[in-house]
């Protein structure tokens, strides 16, 4: 952008620029981040992060069924009868607290992926620096300032809040319900997030009012400064029109009393309505139970099964009205909590602070089932014994954002700080096939020569406009923009790959052009 | 651009740009909220003048602080518990030490001052030198006196009034063009602050300032120029409301009278030329008593002027004036009827008994039950200035020990340029009628709330509680969170240190549900337990590295900006 126009599109954010600091260089275009936002955009994917405050009691939510004597060993006095634990469809080695029967359901078809025993080396036990850690994506003696979530979309709309919202992007790049802006959301520059403090705040953006005041001259003035507030808000009328285009319909949603439900009814509402925006940022706090985790006759009940019990439902209902207003192709939900308890329980009828827990991942395209053994219990549990571990937290980000996101390996290493292995959560999440969706024949021709060991050509036709072709490997992974998008002429034309560093195997290239869009294989070979 | 840095790239642009108050007729947003008349029909408090005799706690002190001066310091509410009410006041309203002028900030590597001042030294009693000094001369005016309200070393009304002055006697200085004129015009100001309100006009009328700036110095004899003589009556003294009252002869009459005054650019002092003064005598209407002012000649031409001033100081409405536009500037906008009876008309007596002099006024207003109801708290929207400087005071933001002239001044021109964007640059009204926020009806302060300036407050917040400003000296200039919370004698409690930050940056209190939920979503991380918090704040005091202080400062800025972006944060 032209530093004058940059100034002319954003006098009011022109302020929020400079105080932060960064180099005038970080505006140049990057074509490639410019096609990721692009992508983004048009794929329309949605991520929904939802944090369990507190260090959610893993052992009480996936119960490993295959070392149940070592589980009443350690905690006779919160244990979930062996005959009350939520059987699951594919396995009887893990089972799921019986109060969440929605999860269960959800998991019996196919919606869900658990990973066992997430964490990282190291663990710490503070629940400050723990959910730093995991907010940030950091090491345990690693401080960053910025949240993952944060630098991904820094990467995805660079610049931002600079000439944004714009018409590729008109919309929050994160919203988060509750206030407080998370430091997931955290970038180089500034918060990439939006919130939306309540339900309250969500219907005062959504009619346009503010909350009451009293009729004095102090409330008077306190009035108009709210309107004046919320109606300069940057994102508050493309709220209002999401909001106006999609209401709550599932008949699942809990009535009253559920925090999560009230705050995933309006994500809900907001993505069906046809907000761009990618991630949402939702929370649900009390899972610091060091006391009193269930009732003391009754270990299926209590504190942590109510909680377990508002998760299940919420997501459950979340999930069914993603059906019904057709976007559960591109949504999917994780949990996470800044870390999992003590094996042994203590006798206050509750958990301390411990190290690992599962991690849930729901979407229509999850691959359906569990990723990883159950963690391995002693047989006596001592109160300092604790899980190992045996998924490091970030081998998800990595599912998400190569798989859900489809970010290069080089994007995803810079935004994780370091390469680490995608964990299989996703299926294919391209679906990708030979395949062409348009009325004509023979848009995307085949490479040649074929397999190629060095370079090979593709020919192709342009019904005018934008084009562009990517190149997949087998798991849909996005490996190199092979023709970044640009104006060609109607007609047919030529591209040439250089094979470059790509290991020799199967990949998919991907042309599209308007509503055109067609697939086809090639081989790389030594 | 090359390498520049962005930061440094944008600072620059602002600090050099002239920013006037942002337009407000074309906001949509603006018109539709603001006043369409005057707010009839709230609780209003009926209280009068009688000495307030209620508790002295915290609410009425911080209240007191608000209103008198620039944001709030908690050592001044410490101090202020130790006094009575009638203590408090009165140490406000008495004399502040009189700062030392403004310095050479603008020598460089590659430019001096021409008259050989040196950095750091007075240029104010330097001669003109060239229009380039001059220039670099009147930002340095400005910019001394934003220093001024930052680190003003008193508990003092002063710095308030030396601005509700500047706004009842607006300038602006590309026009007054003289650095040594805007100076001195100032001190005119800021030496009668509190003193006597006709003194003030007399001066004023006189001053050099005023004179260019009101064409005064090209009023002749032949050639009346009326601009200050209707600016005097309608905006100085009597007010426009009254203007059917006084004939548009008067305005001439009172024009001829002033003619012949001129000013001298090596003493900055006014001239009285006789022989460009109209001798002849100025008959007035019936409004002042049919009087006439005998005209003179030779240097006794220059007693007209007095004599004008005494004829127009007769009428009850100048101090009628004077205390409504007080009443506006420290109560509240709206004035009806009963608020006229009660506050307005004794006031306006009290003036006129006390031969116009200013202090007793604000006294008594000060110390009044009126002032202390409830019902006149937290109405005020606070200006630009406020907002700024109140933050620098509030949060105790010092700058490097060790700084010459040329570094400090560069954060004021920083904070002269963003007062400018928030639409209250001083020194720079939109016109002799000062900033419309403080007259024109019916929305008075609204103004300073639009949608322009209201992101950009936020804005300003969160740059302060992020990454700072450095405005080309190379050290950023930012809130340090934990400096202010250290003051406070409990931190390590979330309950008592968020009342205790909202005590000092909210003007009207919120509920406890908001505040619990503000705890548990940021000093709490989303915990219920309070103690998390505590041991936080306790670790970061036994050992401040890397890890604890981190964790309490991005959970305290986290709390401070949600406080500073609520609508609350703009009242007082």
């Amino acid at each position: 952008m032209k530093r004058r126009d940059f100034l002319k599109v954003s006098q009011a954010a022109t302020l929020a620029y400079f105080i932060n600091g960064t180099p005038v260089s970080a505006y140049a275009r990057n074509p490639l981040l410019e096609l990721l936002a692009k992508q983004t955009a048009a794929n329309g994917r949605v991520l929904v992060m939802i944090q369990l405050n507190g260090g959610n009691d893993g052992l009480n939510t996936v119960i490993p069924l295959d070392q149940y004597s070592q589980l009443s060993n350690a905690r006779s006095n919160i244990l979930i009868p062996q005959n009350k634990v939520l059987a699951l469809a594919n396995t009887n080695l893990t089972g799921l607290h019986p109060a969440m029967t929605g999860i269960r359901d959800m998991y019996d078809n196919g919606l869900v992926n658990i990973i066992q025993g997430v964490g990282y080396p190291d663990p710490n036990f503070s629940h400050f620096r723990a959910t730093d850690i995991w907010m940030s994506g950091s090491d345990e003696n690693q401080y960053i300032n910025t949240g993952w979530l944060g630098r991904h979309l820094d990467e995805e709309f660079p610049g931002y809040p600079a000439g944004f919202p714009n018409t590729n992007m008109p919309d929050p790049l994160a919203i988060q319900i509750g206030s407080g802006i998370s430091n997931l959301l955290q970038g180089e520059n500034a918060n990439l997030g939006m919130a939306i403090a309540s339900l309250n705040s969500f219907y005062n953006i959504v009619n346009g009012t503010v909350d009451p005041a009293p009729n004095t001259p102090a409330g008077h003035e306190l009035t108009f400064i709210r309107y004046i507030k919320q109606q300069t808000e940057t994102y508050t009328k493309v709220i209002q029109t999401a909001a106006g285009m999609a209401q709550n319909v599932s008949t699942k949603w809990p009535t009253t009393g559920n925090r999560l439900a009230d705050q995933l009814k309006i994500v809900s509402r907001l993505i069906a309505g046809g907000l761009k925006t990618p991630i949402y940022v939702v929370s649900i706090g009390g899972f610091d139970t060091h006391s009193q985790q269930t009732d003391s006759t009754d270990t299926t009940v209590g504190n942590h099964a109510n909680l377990l019990q508002d998760i299940s439902e919420a997501v459950d209902a979340f999930f069914d009205e993603a059906k019904i207003h057709k976007y559960e192709d591109r949504v999917a939900a994780m949990t996470f909590s800044e870390f999992g308890r003590r094996i042994k329980s203590n006798a206050s009828g509750g958990t301390d602070h411990g190290t690992t827990a599962p991690v849930f991942v729901f979407s229509k395209y999850v691959n359906p089932g569990i990723i990883g053994v159950n963690p391995p219990l002693p047989a006596n549990a001592a109160v300092g014994d604790n899980l190992p571990l045996l998924n490091d937290y970030r081998t998800i980000y990595s599912a998400v954002l190569a798989d859900w996101f489809q970010i290069d390996t080089q994007t995803m290493d810079k935004v994780l700080m370091k390469h680490y292995k995608v964990l299989p959560v996703f299926q294919k999440t391209n679906n990708l096939e030979e395949t062409t969706i348009s009325g004509r024949d023979e848009i995307l021709g085949q490479n040649y020569p074929n397999p190629f060991s060095r370079n090979t050509t593709i020919t192709f036709s342009s019904d005018g406009g934008m084009v562009g072709i990517q190149l997949f490997d087998v798991s849909g992974r996005l490996v190199k923009n092979i023709l970044p998008p640009k104006q060609m002429d109607k007609g047919k034309h030529q591209v040439t790959i250089e094979r470059g560093d790509l290991p020799p195997g199967q990949y998919f290239y991907r042309l599209s052009n308007g509503k055109n869009q067609s697939t086809k294989q090639l081989t790389v070979m030594d | 651009m090359g390498k520049v840095n962005r930061r440094e790239f944008f600072e620059e642009l602002i600090a050099t740009q002239v920013e006037t108050a942002p337009v407000v007729t074309d906001d949509i947003i603006y018109n539709k909220y603001a006043n369409k008349e005057l707010p009839r029909g709230l609780s209003k408090t009926t209280g009068t003048l009688t000495k307030y005799t209620g508790q002295w706690t915290d609410n009425e002190i911080i209240h007191l602080l608000r209103r008198t001066m620039f944001g709030v310091k908690y050592e001044d509410v410490l101090a202020l518990r130790g006094m009575t009410m009638e203590q408090a006041v009165d140490e406000l309203l008495s004399p502040q030490t009189i700062p030392s002028p403004p310095v050479n900030n603008y020598n460089t590597a590659t430019y001096n001052d021409p008259t050989g001042v040196p950095l750091d030294d007075t240029w104010v009693n330097a001669p003109y030198g060239d229009s380039t000094v001059n220039s670099y001369r009147l930002l340095s005016m400005t910019n001394w006196w934003i220093g001024n309200m930052v680190y003003q070393p008193q508990r003092r009304i002063t710095e308030k009034m030396v601005f509700f002055w500047h706004n009842h006697f607006a300038t602006e200085y590309p026009a007054v063009a003289f650095a040594h004129m805007t100076y001195r015009h100032h001190m005119i100001l800021r030496n009668n602050v509190l003193g006597n309100f006709k003194t003030l006009v007399t001066q004023v009328t006189k001053d050099p300032a005023m004179l260019r700036y009101l064409n005064g110095y090209l009023n002749t004899k032949t050639a009346p120029d009326e601009n200050y003589a209707r600016e005097l009556f309608e905006l100085f003294t009597l007010g426009k409301n009254y203007k059917p009252i006084y004939s548009e002869d008067d305005i001439k009459a009172a024009a001829r009278i002033l003619t012949g005054w001129r000013y001298n650019t090596s003493t900055w002092t006014s001239v009285f030329t006789a022989n460009l003064h109209d001798t002849s005598n100025k008959t007035f209407s019936s409004f002042f008593a049919n009087t006439t002012i005998t005209g003179k000649t030779g240097a006794a031409g220059a007693q007209e002027t007095d004599e004008l001033i005494d004829m127009i100081f007769t009428k009850q409405e100048v101090a009628k004036f004077i205390v409504r536009k007080l009443y506006r500037f420290f109560v509240y906008y709206d004035i009806d009827t009963t608020t006229e009876f009660n506050i307005i008309i004794p006031l306006a007596q009290m003036m006129m008994n006390t031969n116009w002099q200013i202090k007793p006024v604000l006294e008594t207003l000060l110390k009044s039950e009126h002032f202390y109801d409830m019902l006149s708290m937290d109405c005020v929207i606070r200006t630009p200035i406020d907002y700024v400087v109140g933050t620098f005071r509030t949060f105790d933001i010092q700058l490097p020990g060790g700084w010459r002239s040329d570094n400090e001044y560069k954060i004021y021109n920083y904070l002269r340029s963003y007062m400018g964007q928030l639409g209250c640059e001083p020194n720079l009204p939109p016109n002799v009628a000062g900033w419309p926020a403080f007259y024109q009806e019916p929305d008075y302060y609204q103004k300073w709330i639009n949608s322009t300036t209201m992101p950009r407050r936020m804005q300003f917040m969160d740059m302060m509680l992020g990454s700072g400003f450095s405005a080309g000296t190379g050290t950023a200039i930012k809130i340090d969170p934990m400096h202010l919370a250290k003051k406070f004698y409990s931190p390590g409690d979330p309950n008592l240190l968020i009342d205790f930050f909202c005590d000092l940056l909210l003007g009207i209190g919120i509920s406890s549900t908001m505040k619990t939920n503000f705890k548990v979503v940021t000093l709490l991380s989303g915990q219920t337990q309070d103690y998390y918090w505590t041991n936080a704040w306790s670790a970061y005091i036994a050992n401040p590295n890397t890890t604890n202080t981190n964790i309490v400062r991005t959970r305290l800025v986290s709390l401070l900006t949600e406080l500073t972006h609520l609508a609350e944060h703009n009242l007082c």
